[in-house]
């Protein structure tokens, strides 16, 4: 395999956002006629990485080599110079132009600008590799495979030699990842040079021919992959545990609080985003949710929540007194009012959980301001808990009257879980509620997640770091491509076991 | 019944400035920059215009001794170059400094509007004249030459040849302008940054040089329009304030027009048709209907507002990313 043709070389590649290191010296050697799987859970910088290669981001540091001379990639175009292309998960077409027009954008064509004989040159790019484009259709009416086929004959189009695709079958049915993967196949046998990013195993195993590991920003390893198997594969991917010394005191009394029985949830596009999904949610006690990202677990909050339209399913809501309400078709209003506390904390913090602009006692009004028969808003008791919550959780910020898009993400996410615990709820939810933040805040979060669990709320817990959830949660609920997966406990699991299931139904399912 | 052959031609010099403040702001949109500074650009283009033409008409001793190029041309030039300072200003705010387009373009056309009345009223001060005027007849006159043979033509010359050279430069912008975004790789590329910046970035097109040139290019041809308005509609006769708020029916213009430049050159004409249509309706004694016929230009931009946002073709909507900024590493 060695044999072949180096076309890539990158050698200690970092860079970082702020405080958050992307990518920590990083090494790569992508060969011609050859699929390489650039392979990590989500967060683990594989497509920084490669954006760095195609130039939307420049590097803090390292060296690129291209055909074994030294260069600097600065811009998209320099990328293309070099007969780079990268196909994003967000496709960058214009939608209102033609196949055609999106092809020859931003092309420096000597001549006149002819659309038809472009058209001529897309036609033969398609026979040749079989791909099936009509060039004057308008990306709007297209699928998602269709435009994500405009994609890649675009950087062909282009002449590009290394392609790069960013979780190219994310959106795919399974039939259209057949025949992608025929397409990349064909490819490589015409020696490009090919990446795929990718977290799902058994596309690795499909389709590469090299597998290149990384977490945490970091490269752990290399394998060929016809001579490894997915244990391996998934071992290096989530790593050897980690002991953090959270606390997780026993469950007291714990009484089943919700029953949630076959959930089935679609996205506007129709895309089965959870697939019968049944557990319940016990009270005194922190349910986990561990999954790839994207597999279902902000629907599945949402569901609950209230915000999400559900298809068939059901979502019990067990009184103390016994008696239950159904909490499906309900908003977060009507299920307020029926004397259900929810309290969610959203994965996206500063879009629905908090408005960026307005202070913290303003934020603490948005659970409160509908309170009382006044037509005037009580302004004292948001502020007296604005106050209580940055005494309490030592948020530092100037005063309650700074807008909490100047608070660091810490103290945005300690406001937020302060706000939503104040109202002592029965059921809390949060979604990566320590994403983003660092190790003391993080502790902080946790030791407050406790505190519920011990005054008795039973707490959803979706998590993305599998040594947190290991240690944190009494049960971990896997997700996997919408499934459950699993049940497991966490006081008698492995990481392993998480992370088998995590990628196991995906690879049966597809 | 309306005469028509005195109205056309009525309608057309008045749609001038409306067709060149909406071609350049079609031009501008299509770069993803809402100008909403286009009025005041058009106010700083004439009074800029006006202030050339007044400083070279005072260095003759005797006006009739006029260089008929210079007359045209250091008005022109003047004009630009105001129109131009105005883009450049607005593209810095926006595009480097990212500030709100909005909020810019709004600040612009105030700032365009007490500009343009400062230096106007002090211009009147030097002239010392009893009325607060500025009087260029003779520059004017070169502005307003028709072809020599448009009066022996009847009403064919009346209503196609009776025109200044600008309003046939302005018809030719705009079929230009209609040609290069539609038909050539460099208005594809300016199309896709208004749609689509990150795409366009990716595709290796430059962002911030083509919205420059857009913006920068938008506000010149506006700044024309302004200049039209005193030399050749007003006779060369400036008055503050007088240019009333034909910017903002040139914006209403690029929605009406779906922004296209060539739809835009029958619909200024309409539009300019609507805003004098009061003069040639037989209203008799009863002065207030006329007030209502003035109504009309405006009326019908409610109406098109109405029916486009009601409209959902694709195409037919505005840019995509119109009003955003675009930061490349933005996450």
């Amino acid at each position: 395999m060695r044999d072949k043709q180096l076309a890539v070389r990158m050698r200690n590649i970092s860079k970082s956002f702020g405080q958050v290191q992307a990518n920590s010296n990083v090494s790569l050697d992508i060969y011609r006629g050859e699929i390489l799987a650039l392979l990590g859970e989500n967060g683990s910088g594989k497509t920084t990485l490669m954006n760095m290669l195609s130039g939307i981001y420049f590097p803090d540091g390292g060296t690129t080599e291209i055909d074994g001379r030294r260069v600097t990639i600065g811009s998209p175009k320099d990328a293309f110079d070099y007969g780079i292309g990268m196909i994003h998960q967000h496709f960058k077409l214009v939608n209102v132009f033609t196949a055609a027009e999106n092809i020859v954008l931003g092309l420096k064509e000597p001549g006149r600008f002819d659309l038809q004989a472009a058209s001529e040159r897309i036609r033969a790019i398609c026979d040749t590799y079989g791909f099936d484009v009509d060039p004057n259709q308008k990306v709007y009416d297209m699928s998602v495979s269709q435009k994500q086929t405009v994609e890649i004959v675009k950087l062909l189009y282009r002449g590009a030699e290394i392609l790069i695709l960013d979780e190219p079958t994310a959106v795919l049915t399974p039939q259209e990842t057949d025949r992608l993967f025929a397409v990349l196949r064909n490819m490589r046998d015409a020696g490009k040079a090919i990446v795929i990013i990718t977290h799902k195993l058994h596309e690795v195993q499909e389709i590469s021919d090299r597998v290149v590991v990384l977490r945490k920003g970091e490269r752990v390893g290399e394998m060929v992959t016809a001579e490894s198997t997915t244990e391996e594969m998934t071992t290096m991917m989530v790593g050897h545990q980690v002991a953090l010394d959270i606390d997780r005191p026993r469950p007291v009394n714990p009484k089943r609080r919700m029953r949630i029985h076959g959930l089935t949830v679609r996205d506007g596009e129709g895309v089965l985003k959870l697939d019968n999904v049944s557990f319940s949610v016990y009270s005194g006690e922190i349910l986990g949710v561990a999954g790839i990202s994207g597999s279902g677990q902000k629907e599945l909050l949402e569901a609950i929540a209230g915000l999400q339209p559900v298809e068939i399913g059901s979502i019990e809501y067990i009184n103390d007194d016994g008696t239950i309400d159904q909490l499906i078709g309900k908003d977060p209003l009507e299920i307020a009012s029926m004397g259900v506390a929810l309290a969610f904390v959203p994965e996206d913090r500063l879009g629905m959980g908090l408005v960026a602009s307005m202070d913290l006692t303003d934020n603490m009004m948005l659970r409160s301001f509908r309170d009382g028969p006044s037509p005037f808003t009580d302004r004292r008791a948001p502020k007296e808990l604005a106050e209580k919550v940055v005494d309490e959780l030592e948020v530092s910020t100037q005063s309650v009257s700074t807008p909490v898009r100047r608070l660091s993400g810490g103290n945005v996410q300690k406001v937020l879980v302060g706000r939503e615990i104040s109202s002592a709820p029965s059921v809390l939810l949060t979604a990566y509620a320590v994403r983003g933040l660092d190790v003391n805040s993080s502790y902080m979060i946790y030791d407050l997640i406790n505190r519920q669990k011990a005054s008795g709320t039973a707490v959803v817990y979706v998590g993305e770091d599998l040594d947190v959830l290991l240690e944190l949660c009494d049960r971990i609920l896997v997700l996997c491509g919408g499934k459950v997966s699993g049940i497991v406990d966490g006081r008698y699991t492995s990481k392993n076991e998480v992370g088998m299931l995590m990628t196991k139904l995906g690879g049966e399912a597809r | 019944m309306i005469d028509l052959v005195s109205f056309i031609p009525r309608a057309v010099a008045q749609s001038i400035p409306l067709l060149l403040g909406s071609t350049g702001e079609i031009v501008t949109e299509k770069s993803g920059n809402l100008n909403l500074g286009i009025p005041g650009v058009m106010y700083v283009g004439g009074i800029c215009g006006v202030i050339g033409s007044f400083m070279y008409e005072r260095s003759l001793s005797d006006p009739s001794q006029i260089n008929a190029f210079l007359g045209i041309a250091i008005p022109v030039t003047c004009c630009l170059l105001g129109s131009l300072l105005m883009g450049l200003l607005y593209c810095f705010l926006t595009v480097n400094l990212r500030a709100n387009q909005n909020v810019t373009g709004l600040a612009m056309t105030t700032f365009g509007v007490g500009f343009g009345n400062f230096f106007g009223g002090s211009l009147i001060k030097l002239t010392g004249a009893d009325v607060p005027t500025i009087s260029l007849g003779t520059t004017s006159r070169l502005f307003r030459t028709a072809l020599p043979f448009a009066s022996s033509m009847g009403w064919f010359g009346q209503v196609f040849l009776s025109f200044g050279f600008l309003a046939y430069v302005a018809i030719a912008i705009a079929l230009v302008a209609s040609y290069i975004l539609n038909r050539t790789r460099v208005g594809l590329q300016l199309r896709a940054i208004g749609e689509d910046p990150a795409t366009a970035d990716a595709a290796g097109i430059n962002i911030t040089r083509y919205k420059y040139i857009a913006t920068c290019g938008g506000c010149m041809i506006a700044g024309l329009g302004g200049l039209y308005y005193v030399m050749d509609y007003a006779n060369g006769i400036w008055s503050n304030d007088a240019f009333g708020d034909r910017g903002w029916l040139a914006i209403a213009l690029v929605i009406f027009t779906i922004w296209r430049p060539n739809v835009s050159i029958p619909a200024s004409i309409l539009f300019g048709g609507l805003y004098i249509l009061y003069l040639f309706i037989p209203t008799g004694k009863n002065l207030a209907i006329k007030e209502l016929y003035k109504m009309l230009p405006y009326l019908v931009t409610i109406v098109v507002l109405i029916i486009t946002s009601m409209r959902s073709r694709r195409e037919n909507q505005p840019p995509e990313s119109l009003g955003l900024p675009y930061f490349r590493e933005e996450r």
